[in-house]
C-alpha cells in the first residue's frame, strides 16, 4: 500500500502508534505496564463480548437497555460507565503513588508514562467517573422525587448518554492507539499546542472532553426544565426533597459552565488543527485567556461535582437519622448561595499568574466567602443526626467520614484561598492533598453512599453490607493513608505531577501513601466483591415494599424496582417528606381512586448510534481519517434530522386496566411482608415495608 | 375532593386538570440552550477584545486595515430585514393566515439570510486575498473565531428553515410544527441580537 494511499485511509496511524505490541518489541518495566494496560482493555473488551454472546444477552441489553429512553435505565447505564471508569481512574492513581514509592533518583515508569498517567487519571476521574455518576444518581432519583412520569426530553437524554460514553470510548481507546496527553486534566497550552505536543495525545484529550462536554451541557437543561415544569401538582419548590434541590442547581451551574470549556477547548482545537494562534507563543496568542475561560468552566465544575453529594448525603442523614432534616430551608439557601458564588472565584487557580495584588485578594475573599453556606449545611446535618434514631449504615458510614474528612479539606481550602499562602504552595502536593481531600470523601464518598442507598430502589434487592463496610472502611482509610502525607509533603515543597526526586526526606511520607494506595485497592475490591454477593443473595434480600430505609421523600413510595411509568397515577402532594408524613398517618400504601392510560415515549436509536458514530467521530479527527470524521458527522447529522422528521413512532400506552392490575398485584404482595422495625434495616427479614415506629414507640 | 385532600403527605388521584404544556415547557429548554449559546458568544467576544491590541495584532493588519463599513451595512441590512420577515411569518401563523403565507415569509427570510452569508463569505475572501488569514495573528484567530461562528449559526439557522419548509410542506401546519417554527424564530432573532453586537464591537468598534 503506498504512502499516500495509506494515510488517506488511516491518517496518521501506523504500527508505532499500537501500544499493545510495545510491551513485546521493548520490554521494559514501563512498556510491558503501558502494553498491559491496552491488552486489558482488548481482553476486557472481547471477554464482556464473548459473555454476552455466550449468554445470549445481545437482545435483552439492545432492547432494555441501549435503545431505552427510560430515565432510571439510563441512570443505570451512566453508573456503569462511572464505575468502570472509576476501576481504570483508581488503579492509575495507585500505579501512581507506588511510583512515588519507588520514585527516589528514578522509580520503574518513564516521566512520559508518568505524565500520560496523571493526564487520564485526572480527565477520567471528572470527566468520566464522577459526571457520569452524579448524572446517573440525578438521572434515576429525580423524576421519581418530584412525581414525574420521566424528565422533559427523554430522546434528549438517551442522546447526552451517548455523547458521554463516545467520550469515554475515546479515553480508553488511548489506551490501544498511540499514546494521551501529558498535559494534565487542564491542559494548559502553549504546552499543549502542536509545536510541543504534534501527536495524538491532547487531540484524544480535547475531542473527549467536547463530547461529553456537550452532553452535560444538555442534561443540565434536560433538568432544569424537568424540575421547573414538571413537579406534581402540590410539589413546590420548596416541599422538592434537598437531593432535587442540589441537582437543580447542578444543572443550572451544567447549562452555564460548561460553555466556557467548549470554547476553551475548540479554540485549542483550532490552535492545533488549522494553525490559529488563540493560545500560542508566536504572533500575539495569549496562554491567559486559556486559564480564564478554562477555570470559568472549571470552578463552577468543582460544585458541579460536590452540590449532588451535598444532595445525597442530606437524604441519607435525614433517613438514616429518622428525622426530617434540621433547617431546610438555610440548606435550601446555601445551596443556591454556592451555585451563585461559584461563578466568581475562578480566579484563584492562578494566583500566581500576574494579577495585581488587589485582583487577587478580591478573589480570595470571594472563595472564603464560600466556606460559609458549607459550613451552614455541615451544622444543619449535625444538628439533623442531634436526638436522631442513628443507623451506621453502608451509606451512613460514607456520610460521617465525609463531614469529618470535608471539613479538613475545606480548612485546606481557606488555606489556600490566602493569596500569599498559595504563592508558597501553589503547584505543590499541598494543593493535591487539598483537592483530593474535597473530592474523595465528598463526591466520591457521597456517590457511593447514593450508590449504595437507591440500589434496592433501582434493582429491588439491598446490596451486601458486610463487603460494603469493608470497602467503605478501605477507602476511608486508604484515603487517609494516601492523601494525609500529601500535605506535609507539599510544605517541605514536593511538586505535583513529579515523577522521581532526589530529596531522601520525601521518601517514607510517600511510601505511606503508596501503602493507602494499596488500600484503596482493597476497597475496589470489596466492591466487585459486593456486587457478586449481591446478585448471589439477591432472593433473600429482596426489597418488596419498595422502602428499606424507612425513608421519607417520594421515590420510596414506589415499587422496587420502579415500573417504566414510575407512578400509577401522578401523586398530589401536601407537604415537605410526603411519604414520611403519609406512612405516620397510616397512609402509606394507598390505592389510587381512579386510573388512566399512561403514555410514555417509545424507544429510540439516537442514543447508541451517537455512541457509536461520536466515538468515530473522534477517532477520525484524532488520527487525522478525514472520511471517518465526515461520515460519522453526517451519520449523526441524518439521525437528529430524521428522528426530527419523523418524530416518536414507537411511544407506548399502557392501559389503565393494566396499571391497574400490576399496581393491585403489588399492594397485595405488599401486604404479605411483615414490617421491619429500624434495628432490622440489614436483616433478611427486611423486605422493604417498615414497622410504624412513632406510633409503637408514643403508645410504649 | 376535599377528603381526599386532606389525606396527609401525599394521596394518588387521577387528575386531568394536571396536563403539562408541552410546546412551553420545549421553548423553556430552548430558551437555556440559547442561554448556554449566549455564553459561547460572550466569551468569544471577550476573547476579542483582549485580543485588539498591538501585541495580538502580530504586526499584521489591524481592524482599520481590514474592516469596510459598506460591506457590513450590506449584511447588517439584510440580516435586520430577515428578522422582519420571520416576524411576518409568525404573525401568518398567530391570525391563521394559512401555510402558503407562512412558506412565503419563511422562504423570504431564508433568501435573505443567503444574501447575508453570501456578503459574508465574499468579505472573507477579500480579507484572504489580502493576506488577512486567521494563521497570520492572535487577532486574526479571535476575528475568525467569532464572526464566522455566528455565521455557522445563520447556516444552521437557513438548513433548520428547509427543513420546516419541507415539514409544512408535508404535514401543514400542526402543532409540533408551530412549537418548532416558534423556537426557530427565537433562534432567528437571537442570532440577528448577535450580530448587532458584531457590527456595533468588531465593525463600529473597530473602524471607530
Amino acid at each position: 500500500m503506498s504512502q499516500a494511499m495509506w494515510s488517506a485511509v488511516f491518517g496518521r496511524l501506523n504500527l508505532g502508534s499500537l501500544d499493545f505490541l510495545k510491551g513485546i518489541l521493548y520490554p521494559s518495566m514501563n512498556d510491558m505496564i503501558l502494553s498491559g494496560a491496552a491488552w486489558l482493555v482488548i481482553v476486557g473488551a472481547v471477554v464482556t463480548l464473548a459473555l454476552l454472546t455466550r449468554y445470549r444477552l445481545w437482545g435483552p441489553l439492545w432492547s432494555k437497555w441501549l435503545v431505552s429512553v427510560d430515565h432510571k435505565r439510563i441512570g443505570v447505564m451512566y453508573i456503569a460507565v462511572a464505575l468502570v471508569m472509576l476501576l481504570r481512574g483508581t488503579i492509575e492513581g495507585v500505579l501512581m503513588k507506588v511510583q512515588q514509592a519507588d520514585g527516589l533518583h528514578g522509580g520503574f515508569l518513564s516521566a512520559n508514562h508518568f505524565g500520560q498517567l496523571f493526564s487520564t487519571h485526572g480527565t477520567i476521574m471528572i470527566f468520566f467517573m464522577a459526571m457520569p455518576f452524579l448524572t446517573g444518581l440525578i438521572n434515576i432519583v429525580v423524576p421519581l422525587q418530584i412525581g414525574a412520569r420521566d424528565v422533559r426530553f427523554p430522546m434528549l437524554n438517551s442522546f447526552s448518554l451517548g455523547l458521554t460514553v463516545a467520550g469515554a470510548m475515546l479515553v480508553m481507546i488511548s489506551l490501544v492507539f498511540g499514546e494521551f496527553s501529558t498535559g494534565g486534566w487542564t491542559g494548559y497550552p502553549p504546552y499543549t499546542e502542536a509545536s510541543f505536543q504534534p501527536g495524538a495525545g491532547p487531540d484524544y484529550w480535547i475531542w473527549s472532553l467536547a463530547l461529553t462536554g456537550l452532553g452535560s451541557t444538555l442534561t443540565g437543561i434536560n433538568f432544569v426544565v424537568t424540575i421547573l415544569k414538571e413537579r406534581a401538582p402540590g410539589m413546590t419548590l420548596m416541599r422538592m426533597p434537598l437531593f432535587t434541590w442540589n441537582a437543580f442547581c447542578t444543572s443550572v451551574l451544567m447549562v452555564f459552565a460548561m460553555p466556557p470549556l467548549t470554547v476553551a477547548t475548540m479554540m485549542l482545537a483550532a490552535d492545533r488543527y488549522l494553525g490559529f494562534h488563540f493560545f500560542t507563543n508566536a504572533l500575539g496568542g495569549n496562554m491567559m485567556n486559556y486559564a480564564n475561560l478554562f477555570w470559568l468552566f472549571g470552578h463552577p465544575e468543582v460544585y458541579i461535582l460536590i452540590l449532588p453529594a451535598f444532595g445525597v448525603f442530606a437524604e441519607v442523614i435525614s433517613t438514616f437519622s429518622g428525622k426530617r432534616l434540621y433547617g431546610y430551608h438555610t440548606l435550601v439557601i446555601a445551596t443556591m448561595a454556592i451555585g451563585f458564588l461559584s461563578f466568581g472565584v475562578w480566579l484563584h487557580h492562578f494566583f500566581t499568574m500576574g494579577q495585581e495584588a488587589n485582583v487577587n485578594a478580591v478573589f480570595g475573599i470571594a472563595t472564603m466567602l464560600i466556606g460559609i453556606p458549607t459550613g451552614i449545611k455541615i451544622y444543619d446535618w449535625m444538628a439533623t443526626m442531634y436526638l436522631g434514631r442513628i443507623r451506621f449504615s453502608v451509606p451512613m458510614v460514607y456520610s460521617l467520614a465525609f463531614m469529618v474528612l470535608f471539613v479538613i479539606g475545606g480548612l485546606t481550602g481557606i488555606i489556600l484561598a490566602n493569596p500569599p499562602v498559595d504563592f508558597e504552595v501553589h503547584n505543590t502536593l499541598f494543593l493535591v492533598a487539598h483537592f483530593h481531600n474535597m473530592l474523595i470523601p465528598g463526591t466520591l464518598f457521597g456517590m457511593l453512599a447514593g450508590y449504595t442507598y437507591w440500589f434496592p430502589k433501582v434493582f429491588g434487592f439491598r446490596l451486601n453490607d458486610r463487603w460494603g463496610y469493608a470497602a467503605a472502611f478501605c477507602w476511608i482509610v486508604g484515603f487517609i493513608l494516601a492523601f494525609m502525607p500529601l500535605y506535609p509533603l507539599g510544605l517541605m515543597g514536593m511538586t505535583r505531577r513529579t515523577v522521581s526526586y532526589t530529596n531522601p526526606a520525601y521518601q517514607p511520607w510517600l511510601v505511606v501513601a503508596g501503602l493507602g494506595g494499596l488500600i484503596v485497592t482493597l476497597a475496589l475490591a470489596s466492591m466487585v466483591m459486593q456486587i457478586l454477593v449481591s446478585v448471589r443473595d439477591r432472593e433473600k434480600t429482596r426489597d418488596i415494599g419498595g422502602d428499606p430505609w424507612n425513608a421519607r421523600t417520594l421515590e420510596w413510595a414506589t415499587p422496587s424496582p420502579v415500573p417504566a411509568y414510575n407512578f400509577p397515577v401522578i401523586p398530589h402532594i401536601h407537604a415537605l417528606d410526603p411519604f414520611a408524613v403519609a406512612k405516620e398517618a397510616g397512609f402509606g400504601y394507598q390505592e389510587p381512586v381512579s386510573y388512566s392510560d399512561i403514555h410514555l415515549p417509545g424507544d429510540t436509536w439516537v442514543g447508541i448510534i451517537t455512541a457509536v458514530f461520536g466515538t468515530a467521530l473522534g477517532f477520525g479527527l484524532v488520527w487525522y481519517m478525514w472520511w471517518l470524521a465526515i461520515l460519522s458527522l453526517a451519520v449523526l447529522a441524518v439521525t437528529l434530522v430524521a428522528r426530527g422528521l419523523l418524530g416518536d413512532r414507537h411511544s407506548v400506552t399502557i392501559s389503565a386496566a393494566e396499571v391497574r392490575r400490576q399496581y393491585q398485584a403489588w399492594l397485595e404482595e405488599v401486604r404479605t411482608v411483615t414490617p421491619v422495625t429500624r434495628a432490622l434495616e440489614w436483616d433478611p427479614r427486611n423486605h422493604g415495608v417498615a414497622a410504624n415506629e412513632y406510633f409503637q414507640e408514643a403508645a410504649e | 375532593m376535599t377528603v381526599i385532600a386532606s389525606t396527609p403527605g401525599m394521596s394518588l388521584v387521577a387528575d386531568h386538570a394536571h396536563e403539562h404544556d408541552p410546546a412551553a415547557s420545549a421553548l423553556s429548554g430552548f430558551w437555556l440552550f440559547m442561554m448556554s449559546d449566549l455564553i459561547i458568544f460572550g466569551l468569544m467576544f471577550a476573547t476579542y477584545l483582549t485580543m485588539l491590541k498591538p501585541m495580538s495584532f502580530a504586526g499584521g493588519p489591524t481592524p482599520k486595515d481590514l474592516f469596510d463599513l459598506p460591506g457590513a451595512a450590506m449584511e447588517t441590512a439584510a440580516l435586520l430585514t430577515s428578522t422582519f420577515t420571520f416576524g411576518m411569518a409568525s404573525l401568518a401563523i398567530k391570525y391563521d393566515l394559512g401555510v402558503r403565507r407562512v412558506m412565503f415569509w419563511m422562504v423570504v427570510t431564508l433568501a435573505l439570510g443567503l444574501v447575508f452569508l453570501g456578503f459574508e463569505v465574499h468579505e472573507f475572501m477579500h480579507m484572504f486575498a489580502a493576506g488577512a488569514v486567521p494563521q497570520r495573528s492572535g487577532f486574526l484567530s479571535a476575528f475568525f473565531g467569532l464572526v464566522p461562528l455566528h455565521g455557522l449559526h445563520v447556516t444552521a439557522g437557513s438548513i433548520w428553515l428547509v427543513l420546516m419548509l419541507i415539514q409544512i410542506g408535508r404535514t401543514g401546519l400542526t402543532e409540533t410544527s408551530k412549537s418548532r417554527i416558534a423556537r426557530l424564530a427565537l433562534f432567528w432573532h437571537f442570532l440577528d441580537l448577535i450580530w448587532v453586537g458584531i457590527f456595533s464591537v468588531v465593525y463600529l468598534g473597530g473602524l471607530a
